[in-house]
């Protein structure tokens, strides 16, 4: 289909302010009287604090007022630990106890310096299968070791030998608390030619957005202002209302950009403490700073979950995988959160389309950072597991790695996951074709595992995959007497530039000039919305549908008016050029800037002070409400859809393993992606090659590491964490899409930022695995370490499945 | 590996993330704001984007402090203030440097250019900054000035970088976004644009 904007490149507008450094990001705000916040924070991982004594820090010039648990939770702390701005049981090494404003920062610190905090210790965990061993240390509240959703903290316990032979290898056989199983899994392995059983970890680590979370909140004329930062934009600011007790229509919150989120930034469940310098700002009447360090950012911010696990596969002699039994403890983390266990079965069942397959899954605390979303949730931890299982159960049937892929490939019309839903569409086979011919796939084998001195190529092919896209949301554009077309988008500025992609699908209803329109965002104020989180790669799908809506029924409108004025139905009118007009006599008609002069004039509906969709949410209601009357308006609640919009990509590399050092050069790379129809090419690449990135980090180099004695942590910063770097990642990595439509999609588009790793580190961990003839770590990351310790069959010297440590 | 060196290499890193155990650690240290009892701020002028600009500086405060908090430059970013990211990258005499890492005192002599200062009067970008805009270079944008100021230090040492060197050039420069291949996009587009 020929698009006026849709498949083409454009320079977002927010990209200028980035490369000149006008942009402003929360902390580069200022407000006359501002003071600074900075907070107190837990020094042991797990305690109760007996007292606080502020009363020479108080009494000191230049300071304003401090902020306590006890000022925010007057009727004490809420259950949910993730919640909580300030805590009087800390359950990690960093967790904010209170905050002191003062005139300035030296004058904060001196203050919190002269702060008597009593804590009492109490008994902390780093390993979750410690704390799962009968008498093993539980690390939260209540002597507690799992949150349970709706229900609260609990206890959970293993006999000790259940945990030792889990550690051992084997089988978990307690009870888990989370189970979903589909087909007949034992009929299914007695049909199994090839079966593989492992234990298996996966790492925690941390987001570490470029971007501290600082924030800057003030009150005037009644209303609450918030400098912050979020990958949301309405989303976040209709909890954070709740979370700061202010009601919606009093917040007005200001984000601009973002520098960087990856799931931790989507909801304000997961950074909470910008409520915190709202909170003093409240309670001292001055604006309020609070900069947020980088150590800090590490300890209130969050991580992903780290899996320890024990999974068996059959495949049948066809290839075919006949069963997958799956087993997963969770690391909760200190303040709880992540459902990723579920989410990495559910990926297993997507891309590989087992006949039966059973999870079970048990979450339990570790007193380290806060667990929650990190780009592909679950999905992408499982994918560096799969893939080396996928290519040993090829070799030993005597298929090529890529059959085995292709003849368990999605297809539109299968389903997947526990609700057995179905595909809006899957173009998995076609991704999978095209990824291996610009790669040249078929022509590398030749390659495989050949010596150069002490360097040993390996190939590697790996799939990714992530739900992408949600439905429910709203839509609003308007026009002024001046023609020009205002999109208000609710959508965050995380980097995606989906706020401006997805505001194309509106211009491109009314055929608009793309320099004839405006996107409305960056601040509450303009009227936007409500959007679901960005997160979970849905915002191309969910908001070209919310886009497209309010343009449609701004077109709709437009054609009425036209109709009644100038003879003739609506649907005798087309638009181009700005213009509505009688398609029999293109003379007949308006300009946009008559058309809505005209809705002016005759108000109700076309300014959006009558027959309103009955179920705009409340946040798009407080909008309309503030914008009619006073321009011609589009309005838009979206309808649910129906089926999983997916999000498929698929990675091709080969790399060059040095058996001396155990470390890798990655030659070749390419990220392919079924992602429905392309908006923004350059967009669309950009979240491939990141993806990559984060792959490469999640596949090689990224964990958490804590200090077992005290429970310190030690990887707070970005060198310690092991962020990849330019050297890290290939000097080129190619990209491609396959660009056929989803029909869920007026303009067939869904999303895909989060596939676009878990393909990378599938397709790197099982070149690793095919340069090392075969081993599998069963772990992500693998280190040169682990490479080293291998080829020297030395021990790894560590705990099995050890989890915040190393393992080699 | 002798997995006893991962042992002290984990053990360097504890001591070296105490901070975070104490919370505020040493942020008022570096800045500008404040300094340890008697220190003295002094008025100095530095040369800024080819102006001279007098501003109070105290001993301890970094040059990032300074630009951000004192002169209003905010395009200058801290991401880790700990010399690890490359998000507070200036140009020094012509070299790429971290603003967080060198003390404002010790640029009395210097040549202080930051990305305010790349754009011409009449408002066009320098090729560095077209090139990063035409191979839409930013995701997040948190570290795209010190990226830019990065890649300009680098052509003005070498106008015809191959990618590999560009790579080299700025592996100084942290994307968590990981969009190291559009920033080379950038950097070879604005050879051509040069």
């Amino acid at each position: 289909m020929a698009y006026m904007h849709i498949g083409k490149d454009f320079v977002p507008p927010d990209v200028p302010g980035k490369v000149t450094g006008r942009i402003k990001y929360a902390e580069d705000y200022t407000r006359d009287g501002m003071v600074y916040a900075r907070l107190l924070t837990s020094p042991i991982p797990h305690a109760r604090v007996l007292d606080i004594d502020a009363s020479e820090a108080l009494a000191m010039d230049g300071v304003y007022g401090i902020l306590t648990a006890d000022d925010v939770y007057p009727d004490g702390e809420p259950q949910s630990t993730g919640l909580k701005i300030l805590t009087n049981e800390p359950t990690l090494v960093g967790e904010p106890i209170l905050a002191v404003a003062a005139i300035d920062e030296k004058t904060a610190e001196t203050a919190i310096a002269r702060i008597n905090v009593t804590f009492e210790r109490l008994p902390f965990v780093l390993d979750p299968l410690d704390s799962l061993a009968e008498g093993g240390p539980n690390g939260y509240p209540g002597d507690n070791n799992t949150f349970v959703f709706r229900q609260g903290f609990a206890q959970e316990k293993w006999s000790a030998d259940q945990v030792a032979s889990f550690r051992a290898g084997n089988e978990p056989t307690a009870e888990p608390q989370q189970t979903w199983e589909l087909g007949d899994l034992n009929a299914a392995f007695a049909e199994s030619e090839f079966i593989y059983e492992t234990t298996f970890t996966t790492a925690g680590y941390p987001h570490h957005s470029m971007e501290p979370r600082s924030a800057l909140a003030y009150w005037e004329d009644g209303k609450l202002y918030v400098h912050g930062t979020s990958q949301s934009l309405t989303a976040l600011a209709d909890d954070m209302a709740g979370i700061i007790g202010v009601p919606k229509e009093d917040l007005v919150f200001i984000n601009a950009a973002t520098g960087g989120g990856f799931g931790q930034r989507a909801r304000a469940g997961s950074i909470p403490s910008m409520a915190i310098p709202a909170k003093l700002s409240q309670k001292i009447n001055r604006p309020v700073m609070m900069r947020v360090t980088r150590e800090e950012e590490f300890t209130i911010g969050g991580a992903r979950q780290g899996f320890q696990g024990w999974i068996k596969v059959g495949f049948k002699p066809d290839g075919v995988m006949a069963a997958c039994d799956i087993y997963i403890i969770s690391d909760n983390g200190g303040k709880g959160g992540g459902g990723d266990a579920s989410s990495a079965a559910d990926c297993i069942d997507v891309l590989y389309q087992p006949d039966a397959l059973r999870f079970r899954g048990t979450s339990i605390v570790s007193n380290t950072g806060h667990r929650g979303a990190q780009r592909g949730p679950g999905q992408n931890q499982i994918a560096p597991i799969m893939a080396p299982i996928l290519d040993k159960a090829a070799d030993a049937l005597g298929i090529s790695r890529l059959e085995i892929r292709q003849i368990n490939t999605p297809r539109t019309g299968d389903v997947a996951g526990p609700q057995q839903t179905p595909f809006t569409s899957a173009f998995m086979p076609e991704t999978l074709r095209l990824a291996t011919e610009q790669f040249g796939w078929e022509g590398r084998q030749s390659r495989r595992r050949q010596r150069n001195g002490s360097k040993v190529v390996g190939l590697g092919i790996g799939q990714g995959y992530h739900n992408a896209g949600r439905s429910g949301m709203d839509g609003i554009v308007s026009m002024g007497t001046d023609g020009r077309l205002k999109i208000h988008n609710g959508v965050g500025n995380l980097g995606t530039y989906s706020y401006a992609s997805t505001s194309r699908a509106a211009a491109e209803v009314l055929k608009m000039p793309w320099e004839r329109c405006d996107i409305l965002n960056e601040r509450t104020d303009n009227h936007l919305p409500i959007t679901s989180p960005q997160d979970g790669s849905n915002s191309i799908f969910t908001n070209t549908r919310t886009c497209f809506g309010a343009a449609t029924d701004m077109l709709n409108k437009m054609k009425e008016i036209a109709a009644t004025d100038l003879g003739g139905d609506p649907a005798d009118y087309d638009v181009a050029d700005e213009r509505v007009y009688r398609i029999s006599d293109e003379s007949v008609g308006y300009t946009y800037a008559e058309v809505a002069q005209r809705a002016m004039e005759l108000g109700g509906k076309f300014t959006g002070e009558a027959e309103l969709p009955e179920e705009l949410a409340e946040w798009t209601q407080i909008s309309v409400s503030r914008l009619a009357g006073t321009a011609f308006l589009g309005v838009y609640h979206d309808p649910r859809h129906a089926g999983n919009p997916p999000g498929f990509t698929v990675t091709c590399c080969e790399i060059e393993l040095d058996l001396e050092t155990g470390k890798y050069e990655i030659l070749d790379m390419i990220n392919v992606a079924d992602s429905g129809t392309i908006m923004h090419p350059q967009g669309m690449k950009n979240q491939l090659v990141g993806g990559a990135v984060w792959g490469i980090g999640l596949s090689g180099y990224e964990r958490h590491l804590y200090d077992p004695q005290n429970g310190l942590p030690a990887s707070t910063g970005y060198w310690q964490s092991k962020v990849p770097t330019y050297l890290d990642t290939p000097v080129k990595i190619d990209t491609g899409w396959v660009d056929l439509p989803d029909p869920e999609n007026p303009v067939g588009a869904r999303g895909v930022g989060e596939p676009a790793m878990g393909s990378v580190s599938a397709a790197l961990t099982a070149a690793i695995s095919d340069a090392l003839g075969g081993h599998l770590f069963n772990a992500a990351p693998v280190t040169a370490d682990m490479i080293i310790n291998h080829l020297a069959g030395t021990s790894e010297d560590a705990k099995p499945l050890a989890q915040n440590n190393f393992r080699g | 590996m002798n997995p006893k060196l991962t042992r002290r290499r984990f053990i360097k890193g504890v001591i070296a993330s105490g901070a975070a155990a104490t919370t505020t650690g040493m942020w008022y240290a570096a800045n500008g704001q404040s300094g340890p009892a008697g220190a003295v701020e002094r008025l100095i002028r530095i040369n800024v984007n080819g102006q001279m600009r007098s501003v109070d500086v105290a001993p301890q405060e970094t040059l990032a402090s300074t630009l951000r908090y004192k002169l209003g430059l905010t395009g200058t970013k801290l991401g880790c203030n700990r010399g690890e990211c490359g998000a507070c990258t200036v140009l020094v005499d012509d070299v790429a440097t971290y603003a967080c890492s060198v003390l404002t005192h010790s640029m009395k002599n210097g040549r202080i250019e930051t990305v305010e200062g790349l754009e011409a009067a009449d408002g066009t970008l320098h090729p560095v900054q077209q090139g990063f805009v035409e191979a839409l270079s930013p995701q997040c944008g948190y570290c795209t000035p010190g990226q830019v100021m990065a890649a300009v230090a680098l052509l003005r040492e070498n106008p015809n970088p191959t990618r590999e060197e560009a790579r080299h050039a700025l592996s100084g420069n942290i994307c968590r976004c990981g969009s190291y291949d559009s920033y080379l996009d950038g950097v070879m587009r604005a050879v051509e644009l040069a």
